[in-house]
């Protein structure tokens, strides 16, 4: 008895095991661009007081074209918008509200969606039925009809963003986590863990859980991106944070009605959000990739 | 088939019931507000309770939520306090124009989304299926603000061959049509691919393909008589559910081509606390996806006979 045990294979430490991940992963192209797109704006986010040449809200030049000098010898490598902002800066610094608060809406909304979607696969029952039918409910709402009711409601800022995201997005990780759960509750070590007379939340957290990561990583990344998406969509719907800090969508919203003379106002930013989150997509990609490998 | 229905209908009813219970709470909840909103902020205090009192707000919660339902029911949803007609009279003709946009646009998904996931699927992992692969998460990572920001700078600014609006001020024009479809495809087509990809590459791997392959059929043979059947019934799902992803994209695409559609209508009422306008174009928002997602459900278990109702 005392020689089986010894013989199973100890699990290295955790940090071998992520090294050993970025390993695995560092095998698919596709996930490497994705990461190197992420990791590009983390250092300009990191570094805005560095990069930016000029302060975000500073007036200069206004309506300069992209790689333009003006009078004063100042140097535009995107140009200006309307307001002689220069535009480059206000996308350096626009990059931290977008890194900070998509990650965060996202984490808060797991931490919503992850301990719904467990009960109501591994308790069933009841908190199944109450859950899942709250869940559709939420769900039958067209995504954007949700955001611009709860937001022209409570009104703009970060925080009601946050909640807003978290309310909308919660239902579908509810949905994916416990269509996990319920693979995993008829699982052998469930069964064992059950025999042990652990509780339910023992199992739920620390049985099942660590065995759903894969499929959630890969959600998490994809959702991610798509939070991106949203901030960039209400910023553009004139309904995102508050002028005049720089935002992206709220950079694209300001200049839109002069984009047909000066496309550079709101090209520039559009192209920020979508490579950033093609990244998160990309490095999604790459993620199901290696999961479907081993 | 009929208890399924049945079924079927009576949760999308009970959703529809929820959805406006909710809806409800959140905008009638404080009637000081609803005033407000619809007398405007300079309203002294005595003309909003006048107004209160007249309408009905002094009643308790419950009596006020089931007179505003029946009234829905029957159609009456109350006056807009923006533009001051029935809301019904702004309501109907604007949803009409989203759902030219929205025909216009799956005429195009569909058969473009299929064609791509089908050549994607057929042989998995070849350098076409690693091609459209890529390319759909491309174009899905594009927000459709942004895609409408790239096309109207191409072809507007650039090339000067399409409309910057499409506001149809002197009535229909097809050329303003362009533009909206075209970024409303890009926004929904790399998902209804990739799904149609995998529903193809599963039914590649099934033992009467590969029978059907070893028998000496030919490869068209393959595709089209055996493998398509299957293949395309998941697809049809996600096409439907694509209905409601097109709600929210036609919100933001109506907006900025300034297409007087429902979308757009939606944003305003919600940006002028319309109350009443607000309320309709919700619950015709969530009713049209239900409806769908209805759809979508008895469609499935019809096509495919190996799923049977219980």
């Amino acid at each position: 008895m005392a020689e089986q045990t010894a013989s199973v294979p100890k699990a290295p430490p955790l940090p071998v095991r992520i090294f050993r991940g970025f390993g695995l992963l560092r095998e698919s192209v596709v996930a490497m661009v994705g990461l190197g797109l992420i990791a590009f704006w983390v250092v300009l986010a990191i570094f805005a007081d560095v990069i930016a040449p000029y302060p975000p809200n500073a007036n200069f030049a206004p309506m300069q074209v992209p790689w333009a000098t003006d009078a004063q010898g100042n140097f535009y490598l995107l140009g200006t918008d309307h307001l002689g902002r220069d535009i480059f800066s206000r996308i350096v610094y626009g990059s931290r509200r977008v890194l900070l608060l998509a990650p965060l809406a996202t984490l808060c909304a797991y931490l919503v969606g992850v301990p719904m979607g467990l009960a109501a696969g591994y308790l069933r029952g009841r908190w199944d039925d109450v859950l899942s039918f709250v869940a559709n409910v939420i769900l039958s709402f067209p995504v954007l009809v949700l955001y611009v009711l709860i937001i022209a409601t409570v009104g703009a800022s970060a925080l009601n963003i946050l909640i807003a995201i978290i309310f909308a997005s919660g239902p579908g990780i509810m949905r994916i986590v416990r269509g996990l759960a319920l693979e995993l509750r008829n699982r052998e070590y469930i069964a064992a863990a059950q025999t042990r007379g652990e509780s339910a939340l023992y199992i739920m957290f620390v049985e099942m859980l660590p065995n759903a990561r894969g499929p959630i990583i890969v959600d998490a990344c994809l959702r991610v991106g798509y939070v991106t998406i949203t901030i960039g969509v209400l910023g553009f719907l004139g309904l995102g944070l508050p002028p005049p800090d720089p935002d992206w969508g709220g950079m694209i919203n300001e200049t839109r009605q002069l984009a047909m003379m000066f496309p550079h106002m709101a090209v520039f930013p559009c192209i920020a959000i979508s490579s950033l989150v093609l990244g998160f997509n990309l490095l999604a990609d790459g993620f199901r990739e290696i999961s479907l490998r081993d | 088939m009929l208890i399924f229905i049945t079924r079927r209908i009576g949760t999308m009813a009970l959703t529809m019931l929820v959805v406006s219970l909710l809806l409800f709470l959140l905008l009638e909840l404080n009637p000081g507000s609803v005033a407000t909103k619809v007398l405007g902020p300079y309203s002294t205090e005595e003309q909003r309770r006048i107004w209160l009192e007249a309408h009905g707000y002094f009643d308790p919660l419950y009596e006020r939520y089931f007179r505003w339902l029946t009234d829905f029911i029957r159609g009456d949803f109350g006056e807009s306090t923006r533009f001051k007609v029935p809301v019904g009279d702004i309501l109907w003709p604007r949803l009409g124009n989203t759902a030219i946009l929205g025909l216009a646009v799956m005429a195009v998904v569909v058969p473009l989304s299929l064609t791509l996931g089908v050549l994607a699927g057929m042989k998995e992992g070849s350098s076409l299926d690693r091609g459209i692969s890529i390319s759909s998460i491309f174009f899905t990572s594009i927000p459709e603000f942004a895609s409408a920001v790239f096309l109207a700078s191409i072809f507007v600014f650039w090339l000067g061959w399409l409309p910057g609006t499409s506001g149809m001020s002197d009535g229909f024009d097809l050329r303003q049509l362009v533009l909206p479809v075209m970024v409303l495809v890009i926004y929904a087509f790399g998902y209804t691919v990739r799904m149609t990809r995998a529903s193809m590459a599963e039914v590649m791997m099934t033992n009467y393909i590969r029978t059907a392959v070893l028998k000496g059929l030919p490869w068209r043979t393959v595709i089209t008589k055996h493998a398509l059947r299957n293949a395309l019934i998941a697809p049809f799902t996600v096409l439907m559910l694509q209905i409601n992803w097109l709600l929210s994209g036609v919100i933001v695409v109506e907006f900025f081509f300034a297409y007087k559609g429902f979308g757009a209508l939606l944003l305003e009422a919600s940006l002028n606390q319309d109350i009443f306008l607000i309320e309709a174009c919700a619950m015709v928002a969530v009713f049209v996806a239900v409806g769908t997602q209805f759809v979508a459900d008895v469609g499935y278990t019809y096509l495919n006979p190996r799923i049977r109702f219980s």
